[in-house]
């Protein structure tokens, strides 16, 4: 714990690392920029399983945040002491505790949002999102801002659950938060609550975020012409 | 649920609630490394690999557990049972086999993190299974696995020659593909009563 006292004392406003970005560019970048799901397509298997309906979207949501920031700032904290060899194990071993605190809180919180999400809770442990920002960010930077980073990405991996859980359960069931949208006679597109609705939306996403760059992209083109052929040669 | 046939059980997991495309499980892998047969067949032998060993581990290290009241340790226990698999089998394909070694990739020491195998693990925790049964549902899994990686890998070698449109390129068109197949796997619902 020694360690965590050397650290502490660093004042928010100039954090250990203070040549990077500004410490809101940490936390927008996750959000949108570098949205962890529809960006670098990472954590997909949470993303397509817990989003049938808002609330479990809602639920998981949380519960990644929590993980995601305590694992950060752990981190960052025993970043220093932590030699490289093992890090990936000491990542693992510090997710994994946090993984079991929100196993036994959402447990004690809510028996049907438990059995909703089923094994998914402990899945968080292998969700590839933690693991990719302990080592590609908390690893590298002080506790204040990988926290920031946390948040950032957590919320970025909120948007995107509720993104496809809104589009499923209101086309699949009909309904918001459990409120009916439409009137009785809405037939509910059932395609959307199953595995392949996950699939469906998952793809509709990726596809209309694609189609944004690629007009994006045309835009810039057309203002400077010779740098946009330079881009624009096939992948 | 300890009733079960360990053959309803293999028949459940291979096609019913086939791992990748009806639970979810696994989906990284999935996308990452089905673009060649070559690579998906191999991987989805090392990852039936990991998964018997972890997951009959597993099995054993959840006795232990149950025996001091410690359940709370489970996950912890198990995803180091896993990963210390994964470098076993790592370092087994690297010297076997550099070629497989460098067109797995990033994908071999990721196989930690593939949902599918610690899920496998905490499932037939959860749901009771005695060894048979979890040994069943632990080949049943990973064979569902392989054979999604597979018949992935076979439809996205033909679509390479084919003119995508260029945003559904990548991962969105393989989404796409994984729903369709999502469909046609439900056609196994039934089956086996």
């Amino acid at each position: 714990m020694s360690t965590a006292h050397q650290h502490q004392p660093s004042p928010p406003a100039s954090p250990p690392e203070a040549a990077g970005p500004p410490a809101s560019e940490t936390f927008l970048n996750g959000l949108w920029k570098e949205n962890p799901v529809f960006v670098q397509v990472l954590g997909t298997c949470p993303t397509m399983a817990i989003t049938n309906s808002v609330r479990n979207a809602l639920a998981m949501s949380v519960a990644v945040i929590f993980v995601l920031v305590c694992s950060n700032a752990l981190v960052s904290l025993v970043r220093k002491t932590t030699p490289k060899e093992v890090r990936i194990a000491v990542f693992i071993l510090i997710i994994a505790t946090f993984v079991t605190v929100v196993d036994y809180a959402v447990k004690a919180v809510s028996i049907p949002i438990y059995q909703a999400m089923g094994p998914f809770i402990a899945l968080i442990v292998v969700n590839c999102i933690i693991l990719a920002r302990a080592e590609a960010f908390a690893y590298k930077n002080g506790v204040f801002r990988s926290i920031l980073d946390g948040f950032g990405m957590g919320f970025g991996f909120s948007i995107a659950l509720l993104f496809m859980g809104s589009i499923r359960e209101i086309l699949g069931a009909g309904t918001l938060l459990g409120y009916p949208l439409f009137g009785a006679n809405y037939q509910p597109w059932v395609i959307f609550l199953l595995p392949s609705g996950g699939f469906f939306t998952f793809a509709f996403w990726l596809l209309i975020f694609a189609w944004w760059r690629e007009r994006k992209d045309k835009r810039a083109k057309a203002t400077r012409p010779e740098a946009g052929q330079l881009e624009a040669a096939p992948q | 649920m300890n009733n079960v046939s360990s053959a309803f059980i293999f028949i459940d997991a291979l096609l019913i609630h086939n791992f990748v495309l009806s639970v979810f499980l696994g989906i990284c892998p999935f996308i990452g490394v089905s673009n060649r047969f070559e690579t998906a067949s191999r991987m989805g032998i090392a990852v039936i690999f990991v998964m018997i060993v972890s997951s009959s581990l597993a099995y054993g290290i959840n006795l232990v557990l149950l025996h001091f009241n410690a359940e709370y340790l489970r996950i912890i226990a198990y995803i180091v049972v896993i990963a210390a698999m994964v470098q076993l089998v790592e370092m087994f394909i690297k010297k076997t086999s550099p070629a497989l070694f460098r067109a797995l990739g990033i994908y071999l020491p990721l196989i930690t993190t593939n949902c599918a195998v610690l899920g496998v693990a905490m499932l037939q925790t959860s749901r009771g299974y005695n060894f048979v049964q979890s040994f069943f549902f632990t080949l049943g899994s990973g064979l569902g696995f392989t054979l999604a990686l597979i018949i992935m890998s076979g439809i996205r070698s033909k679509i390479n020659l084919n003119d995508v449109p260029s945003i559904a390129r990548g991962t969105a068109i393989v989404l796409l593909i994984a729903g369709v197949l999502s469909l046609a796997f439900m056609g196994f619902t039934g089956l086996g009563g």
